[in-house]
């Protein structure tokens, strides 16, 4: 990749190469489970070390990787209870409102989403986990609160069943 | 899983070193030997209390789109349509949830266009219509769960 950054070494992000694709590839599935790591994917993708750990760096400092490290079962540690709740709210107030939902503390994820009517009037998505069903009920009549009248409808809806959780696949 | 695993997942949601020798780094800060924190690495992978362990990728940073899908798939063909879902590498995550649209999964690809391609994949297969829910506006994500 032709290096155009500036001394400041601030720069715009830049789309990864071919180079960097074939390390996503190599590593989406995991990182190698033994004591020098990016040697190991270092020989398989016939690099240096040095290089696949600046790549590797460069994609984290890009947000290109959002983090490196263990991904966890929600189930596993308990979280039994993986509510998706929806929310018909006004348009003109989906912003002030997703931010708001979105600094509440057990809230791990939260969107402005497309309806799909008749079938699905809701435009907010807010993920809430607990332990049991009651929490994530009380963790629903809070944000039910916290938006009042501009809540026009909603429902939470449970996962009952994983039926896959790869992630990231994309090809060779 | 014990206090260690607890202590392991709490430690290594992010922040994994880029060094010669990450897992001795990591195994260091808590008080952990090398090949302790290997074997335990490997121990809940294979128990399925951690799903992955690396670098999580955001497709959208690279091009791609990360779409949120449904479908309201009879019960009696729910098994059938599950397993046609899953089998598209793009299904990065699937979920039965309780609901008329109670299949939900999220498609992941590397250009905006494989969304359509994948969707028009998934309605081929099994003959219901997708209903897709691109995100409009992310307003927080926060993937860390406390052990």
């Amino acid at each position: 990749m032709p290096d155009v950054m500036t001394s400041s070494g601030r720069e715009s992000p830049a789309r990864p190469d071919a180079l960097d694709r074939r390390l996503i590839v190599a590593t989406q599935g995991g990182l190698p489970l033994v004591p020098r790591p990016y040697h190991a994917l270092a020989e398989r993708l016939g690099l240096s070390a040095e290089e696949v750990k600046a790549r590797l760096a460069r994609l984290l400092e890009t947000d290109v990787i959002r983090r490196i490290g263990a991904v966890p079962n929600h189930y596993a540690l308990g979280y039994v209870a993986n509510g998706m709740s929806v929310w018909d709210v006004p348009d003109e107030r989906v912003d002030a409102l997703g931010e708001a939902v979105g600094r509440l503390p057990f809230v791990t994820h939260c969107y402005h989403r497309p309806r799909a009517l008749p079938l699905w009037p809701y435009n907010l998505f807010a993920m809430v986990h607990g332990k049991s069903r009651a929490e994530v009920e009380a963790q629903a009549e809070q944000i039910a609160a916290l938006l009042g009248a501009d809540c026009r409808a909603h429902d939470v809806l449970y996962s009952s069943r994983i039926l896959k959780k790869t992630g990231l696949r994309i090809g060779n | 899983m014990d206090e260690v695993d607890r202590a392991i997942i709490n430690a290594l949601q992010g922040g994994f070193p880029i060094c010669d020798e990450p897992y001795r780094e990591a195994a260091e800060r808590l008080g952990l030997t090398e090949a302790a924190l290997i074997a335990r690495l490997e121990a809940m992978l294979a128990a399925n209390t951690l799903t992955r362990f690396g670098p999580m990728y955001q497709i959208e940073r690279m091009g791609g789109a990360f779409v949120l899908a449904a479908l309201a798939v009879p019960e009696a063909d729910y098994e059938r349509t599950a397993e046609q879902v899953n089998a598209l590498p793009e299904v990065a995550h699937n979920y039965r949830r309780e609901h008329a649209l109670n299949m939900w999964f999220v498609l992941a690809t590397e250009t905006p266009a494989g969304i359509a391609a994948a969707i028009a994949k998934i309605e081929g297969a099994t003959g219901l219509k997708v209903h897709a829910f691109p995100k409009l506006k992310e307003y927080f994500v926060e993937m860390r769960l406390h052990a």
